[in-house]
């Protein structure tokens, strides 16, 4: 296939994507309103850190300097976790707008998941610019260095977190997509965010580093899906992940976002056969 | 062969039933009943390349459930459809391609994007090739005078201004078939000028086939060749507005304004349908009494001011006919 028919074939996708991330960049209040609830999480939760590590420092899995920047990082992502699911999937189903869907010439699951994927990541971008800002730049400047952003590991690192940031995304993608036709299916997104949430903040190591848990879990916590979206990508910032067992992780996070688009894309065939049967 | 092929269409939806009150809803939870609605209940006609053909119908007739199947949005319970070839549900990607929908109550641009971004979103999303679409916005945007709000943010514009940018919507990738649900729903009478004038031409210059559901008859005497009227599922008639009148009602009707107060008329094969003053409105049948024979009748009795003869409004001939089969919302 050549490239100009790949591009042919991508274009729909990529519309309903910029679509999505044009409208989305938009909302310059909510992105600044995100970014200070961020911020004072963050600072709250660097403080829970540091109150433990004055007493338990020994038994911390990781040093102080790399909780605080995991702790940015985290929050400076946190647009990019499937925490809710897309609010505009619910009030298309609502509204009968999902019947115009069907009427468009495009893989239903590929027309949603780029929609999605715009939504996410143009959450994500000014939030994440405006974090590294803040807590990567001016805490130094100003002198809280031991409290700032500090860069990954080494270049290695550096290196390899590229596609583990962009393993994370589409895996974050695809366990939206999962939310995204249960929402659809009970046409209400609220029990959906009310198990998904908690799900995705514990076993993603986004509220705790997945090593802080108890030993006998953690073979288990390793290999879940969740851990693609924050435990694997952060670990291999911090170079705690290298060499083979980074690539493992890679691995691990785009085996997932296989598994999980097929099951996704499964359920959301079935989803539509009864919205086909029933009448949207 | 037909471009579009319907027999015996049926649809049949469950609806989940439950008894009034609180007790109701609780028995609900534990056991739920389900009553079966039988939304089109064996539906068939044929519509050749280039018809324009009209849907009318009481509410719930099945009329938006009939334009849901052949677009794709539904799956019949039974019956056979193809379009162009095709099971609108089995080859949904290719079917829709050719395809183009406008839904008076939704809106398929994007709310919050000015209108010239939704047209080159949907370019992209039907894979328009760059020159065609240009050149095809261009003939759309001066057919619906849409120049001056395109770089308007959909939410922004009225309803008659939508509906116009959503027809050149629906028509960019150069469908040979438009399916329209309600289009003037809702529009001032010039906005309803404007559409039944475009969709006219459309049929007629471009040749794209045109199958409408409406509730303004106008719509229908302005527009249709040939008009369907379903009721409860069924089909009932089929045929031109000409022959639909006719089979139901051949009266017609009388205006009569006297130079004196109207005076009691008595003549046989002739109603009176309402007096106030000076004037009356009479209903009669023409194959019994012709209408010169009782113009004249009256003329050389009362002093007559002014008279016409016209044909009862095209809303009664319809309810006259819902009635006639019983077709009315139950």
């Amino acid at each position: 296939m050549t490239t100009s028919t790949m591009g042919e074939m991508a274009r729909p996708y990529l519309a309903a994507f910029r679509a999505r991330f044009q409208l989305m960049l938009q909302y310059r209040t909510a992105a600044l309103m995100g970014f200070a609830t961020q911020c004072w999480w963050g600072a709250i939760r660097i403080m829970v850190f540091a109150a433990f590590y004055g007493v338990h420092a020994a038994a911390a899995p990781i040093s102080l300097a790399d909780a605080v920047t995991y702790v940015w990082l985290g929050q400076a992502l946190l647009a990019l976790l499937p925490w809710v699911a897309d609010p505009e999937i619910g009030h298309a189903v609502r509204t009968g707008g999902v019947g115009y869907d069907r009427l468009r010439p495009v893989d239903a699951y590929g027309y949603w998941y780029a929609r999605t994927l715009g939504w996410m990541i143009a959450r994500a971008v000014p939030r994440a610019a405006l974090m590294l800002l803040a807590a990567g730049i001016v805490l130094p400047l100003v002198g809280l260095e031991a409290w700032a952003w500090r860069p990954p590991s080494g270049l290695e690192a550096a290196l390899l977190f590229v596609p583990a940031y962009v393993l994370m995304t589409a895996l974050g993608a695809a366990v939206l997509m999962l939310a995204n036709v249960i929402v659809a299916a009970s046409l209400n997104e609220r029990g959906v965010n009310a198990i998904l949430t908690p799900l995705v903040i514990v076993f993603s190591g986004s509220l705790l580093p997945l090593d802080f848990f108890p030993d006998a879990l953690r073979p288990f916590l390793h290999v879940q899906p969740f851990a693609g979206l924050v435990d694997i990508p952060f670990r291999i910032y911090f170079a705690d992940l290298k060499g083979a067992a980074a690539l493992q992780g890679l691995a691990l996070q785009a085996g997932w976002t296989f598994v999980l688009v097929a099951f996704g894309r499964l359920a959301m065939e079935r989803m539509m056969r009864r919205l086909e049967m029933q009448g949207g | 062969m037909p471009q579009i092929l319907v027999e015996a269409l049926a649809k049949t939806y469950r609806v989940a039933e439950r008894a009034p009150g609180l007790a109701g809803a609780v028995r609900g939870l534990v056991r739920r009943r389900w009553r079966e609605v039988h939304a089109l209940a064996g539906v068939s006609f044929s519509l050749e390349a280039g018809e324009l053909l009209a849907f009318i119908g009481p509410n719930g007739a099945g009329k938006s459930t009939t334009v849901k199947i052949l677009s794709g949005i539904l799956r019949p319970t039974s019956g056979r459809v193809e379009v162009g070839g095709l099971v609108p549900w089995q080859d949904r990607v290719r079917h829709v391609a050719r395809i183009g929908v406008v839904f008076g109550q939704r809106s398929q641009l994007w709310w919050d994007l000015p209108v010239i971004d939704g047209f080159d979103l949907l370019a992209d999303i039907y894979r328009v090739e760059a020159t065609r679409y240009r050149s095809r916005r261009d003939e759309l945007v001066a057919l619906l005078r849409l120049e001056p709000l395109l770089d308007q943010p959909v939410r922004q514009l009225s309803l008659g201004q939508r509906m116009r940018a959503e027809f050149a919507a629906s028509l960019l990738h150069d469908p040979a078939i438009l399916f329209l649900d309600e289009p003037t729903i809702g529009l001032d009478a010039p906005s309803k000028l404007a559409v039944r004038e475009f969709v006219r031409r459309l049929n007629r210059e471009q040749g794209v086939t045109v199958l409408l559901t409406t509730h303004d008859m106008h719509d229908v005497e302005a527009l249709a060749e040939r008009v369907i009227v379903i009721g409860q599922g069924r089909l009932l008639a089929d045929g031109s507005v000409e022959s639909l009148r006719a089979s139901v009602l051949s009266e017609r009707r009388l205006y009569i304004d006297f130079a004196a107060p109207a005076p009691e008329l008595a003549i046989a094969g002739v109603t009176v349908r309402a007096r106030s003053g000076r004037s009356l409105e009479l209903a009669f049948d023409p194959s019994k009494i012709p209408a010169p024979s009782l113009i004249a009748a009256i003329a050389t009795q009362h002093a007559v001011e002014d008279i016409h003869v016209d044909e009862p409004a095209i809303e009664e001939v319809i309810t006259r006919f819902y009635d006639l089969h019983d077709a009315g919302e139950s």
